[in-house]
């Protein structure tokens, strides 16, 4: 028991940055390019730890508090997820509130840290990051309470444990439309591409990387590798609301979803490499559509 | 059987939805196509054991061929011809458009139970879809500005009616449903050409051009 404890953490900790390589593969793969190799988020979080940090003299401790926070929370929020169809580490009812704050906390003290720079243009990024991301959670909610409601429980391991197959027996149109909506709601907060692309540096449009502009050495490592696990948290809900695929035996279980992890990864990187940017105008309307989506999915389970 | 009526009747409406969220004609018209194709397709798989199977295969036929082949090629055809390629801005935004839908969506989801209805019920999500594209169709009628979409919009409603039909295809002779459609078709084709005649009068697409006098 506490063996497959520390593999499900040493999973959660090791695997992310894997997700965002196979992204940016299939990414260049598209674009008839070679790309860089799979690795190569390791090895710039390996070189960016070794850095030392620089902060400017108008920073105070909420600068330098903010990577760290983000961080703890995203990681606290994935003790929380359950892999590959195990309970999660940590799991209580309501334990799916928690979870979305908790990754709100994250997203909160790296928008503090960019005000704390004092920089006008990280502030228009904060303000936009946080106006996208006001219209991004209903729609996460309504999708965490639409499952909720299919499945008859209130913790993120009841949700996506055995109950899951009857629930999508009985309600499976609702399912499906919240599985879209938990889609859009995972491309919009990890700032991919039809919200956010997360390579570009043209500042009149970036969203998330304007944030983090002035972090340096381990701060940057924290926040690149808290996006990593934050895509990761994601694409393992989704994986695990979709293809719920129960395997006998641990090892053939945590290998199969890391399998359906490599291909939601994959599915992004294609989704990136086949739309382009949406304006900045159109995100609202497509996270209305997705809150809209699951509004819908929770009327068809409550008529 | 029933899972995949289930899947087509939420598909309609995920298209209401989309169609109120597009600004693109094209993405829109083919949306309309699809949307139609997927009524043809519910007008078979609603074919219960007591129903003349004939009948339904010919109105299943003849919607499919007017709905989802003829009248949007008509309609790309238009666009075309006429070089224009979205909606500009609409008379209500694309998310209170997005909203009213949802709402309307909603509330026919939650409220169509009640209805009284005169024959028995096929399917329980067949009266509230029928009432959501009836709504989309109306809002997209109004809230738009441009002559192609606000023909889309009737499509819509249109479509929306077709559903509720089907409610009663044991009691309406193929003929009346034949009229139906040709009726449909030879409405598009005259807003076609009211379309091209405001095309040429104005060298834009756009009906608040109409309201105002001219000498």
């Amino acid at each position: 028991m506490i063996l497959r404890a520390l593999f499900q953490i040493g999973l959660l900790l090791l695997l992310p940055p894997l997700l965002l390589g196979v992204v940016n593969r299939v990414k260049a793969i598209a674009a008839g390019r070679k790309g860089p190799p799979i690795l190569q988020l390791y090895f710039d979080l390996a070189k960016l730890l070794q850095k030392g940090a620089v902060y400017s003299r108008t920073t105070t401790w909420v600068f330098r508090a903010g990577p760290a926070v983000g961080l703890a929370a995203i990681v606290t929020a994935g003790t929380m997820l359950p892999v590959a169809g195990q309970p999660a580490i940590v799991s209580f009812a309501g334990d799916f509130v928690l979870f979305a704050y908790l990754l709100a906390l994250a997203r909160f003290a790296t928008a503090l840290a960019a005000l704390d720079t004092g920089s006008s243009f990280e502030g228009m990024g904060a303000a936009r990051e946080v106006s996208f991301a006001s219209m991004a959670e209903p729609a996460l909610f309504l999708v965490l309470v639409v499952m909720a409601r299919a499945t008859g429980s209130l913790s993120l391991s009841g949700m996506l444990g055995p109950g899951l197959a009857a629930a999508w027996r009985a309600a499976a149109p609702a399912l499906l439309l919240s599985a879209i909506a938990l889609f859009v709601v995972a491309l919009a907060e990890n700032s991919r591409i039809p919200v956010d692309d997360p390579n570009t540096h043209l500042e009149l449009t970036m969203i998330h990387e304007v944030m983090v502009l002035d972090h340096s050495g381990p701060d940057l490592a924290f926040i690149l590798y808290g996006a990593a696990l934050k895509f990761f948290l994601f694409g393992a809900l989704l994986v695990r609301l979709v293809a719920d695929v129960r395997m006998t035996g641990f090892w053939a279980a945590e290998g199969a979803f890391v399998v359906e992890l490599i291909g939601f990864s994959i599915l992004v990187g294609l989704v990136e490499s086949a739309m382009a940017r949406l304006r900045l105008t159109r995100v609202p309307q497509m996270l209305v559509g997705a809150s809209v989506l699951s509004v819908f999915a929770l009327v068809l389970l409550l008529r | 059987m029933g899972a995949w009526t289930d899947m087509a009747f939420i598909l309609v409406v995920v298209l209401d939805l989309f169609l109120l969220a597009s600004s693109r004609l094209g993405a829109a018209i083919r949306a309309v196509a699809l949307q139609g194709a997927l009524l043809s397709l519910l007008a078979l798989l609603l074919t219960g054991s007591g129903h003349d199977v004939g009948h339904m295969i010919i109105v299943a036929g003849g919607a499919f061929l007017i709905k989802a082949v003829l009248i949007p090629w008509l309609m790309f055809r238009a666009i075309r011809e006429m070089a224009i390629r979205r909606e500009i801005e609409p008379l209500v935004g694309y998310v209170p458009s997005i909203i009213l839908g949802g709402l309307g969506v909603v509330l026919s989801f939650a409220f169509s139970r009640g209805l009284p209805l005169p024959t028995n019920e096929m399917h329980p999500f067949l009266v509230p879809t029928a009432l959501s594209t009836v709504w989309t169709g109306l809002l997209l009628v109004v809230s738009r500005r441009k002559a192609v979409t606000q023909v889309l919009g009737f499509l819509v409603l249109e479509n929306g009616v077709f559903v509720f039909g089907l409610l009663l295809t044991d009691f309406m002779p193929v003929m009346v449903e034949a009229g139906v459609l040709l009726d449909l078709l030879a409405a598009v084709f005259v807003m076609g050409i009211v379309m091209f005649q405001i095309n040429r009068e104005f060298a834009s697409l756009d009906t608040d051009a109409l309201s105002s006098l001219k000498d």
